[in-house]
């Protein structure tokens, strides 16, 4: 199970913050996460949407084990 | 170097007693405060939210930016996250050289970075409701100053 993190309007949006997902790479996580919310699937793929897998910044699919932490990161504000 | 996330609010005065003290051959302290607005009563609360962990880390990427270009003898970053009242510090940035011009021109740098690029996302809590904000295009001209 991957540890999901969303921040900002996706945390909003989906009206969760964390929780664990069984998937064995960020592919199918994000597939998973689209089937049950759609809104949410379009959001997670939308306009400077940056992934992190364990605190660094991914792009396109990675593997993930059953330790793996994701964190779905919008545009950031700043301080 | 120091790069902290407080939910607690600070007193920046004592923070910046702390940093100075014992230094006997810095020469230059600069320091920046910054004061979370009311507003004229558009925000009651403002919330900022962090990704603890990934945030302290590029943080400390941009201080080790700023560490690069400018010879410091120290610097350090004090932020709040979680809720804000108007009137309380949000940021304290403070550094020290031997000569002004890098501690101010280091400062600057830092606070450019901290309000148009750091891992935060920020919500104001008002009377019409509740809005996530963006860096102004005034933030991304600040900070695009230094490349």
């Amino acid at each position: 199970m991957a540890r999901v993190l969303l921040f900002g309007p996706l945390r909003d949006l989906a009206g969760w913050r964390e929780r664990e997902v069984a998937a064995t790479s960020l592919a199918e996580l994000r597939s998973l996460l689209a089937a049950e919310d759609a809104d949410l699937g379009a959001a997670l793929g939308g306009k400077g949407v940056q992934i992190a897998v364990d605190q660094a910044i991914v792009r396109g699919d990675a593997p993930l084990t059953t330790r793996s932490e994701v964190a779905f990161l919008p545009p950031m504000s700043g301080g | 170097m120091s790069v902290r996330l407080t939910e607690a609010p600070f007193d920046p005065g004592a923070e910046l007693t702390a940093f100075t003290a014992g230094r006997t051959e810095t020469g230059a302290v600069a320091t920046f405060t910054g004061i979370a607005r009311a507003e004229a009563g558009a925000t009651a609360i403002l919330e900022l939210e962090a990704y603890p962990g990934f945030t302290e880390a590029e943080i400390g990427k941009i201080a080790q930016q700023a560490r690069a270009r400018w010879d410091l003898h120290d610097l350090m970053i004090l932020h709040r996250v979680g809720q804000i009242a108007p009137g309380e510090p949000i940021v304290f940035v403070a550094t020290a050289a031997s000569h002004r011009r890098a501690a101010f021109e280091a400062c600057d740098f830092l606070m450019d970075y901290l309000k148009s690029r750091a891992p935060f996302w920020k919500k104001e809590h008002g009377p019409d409701g509740r809005r996530w904000i963006e860096p102004t295009a005034q933030d991304h001209a600040d900070r695009d100053r230094w490349d």
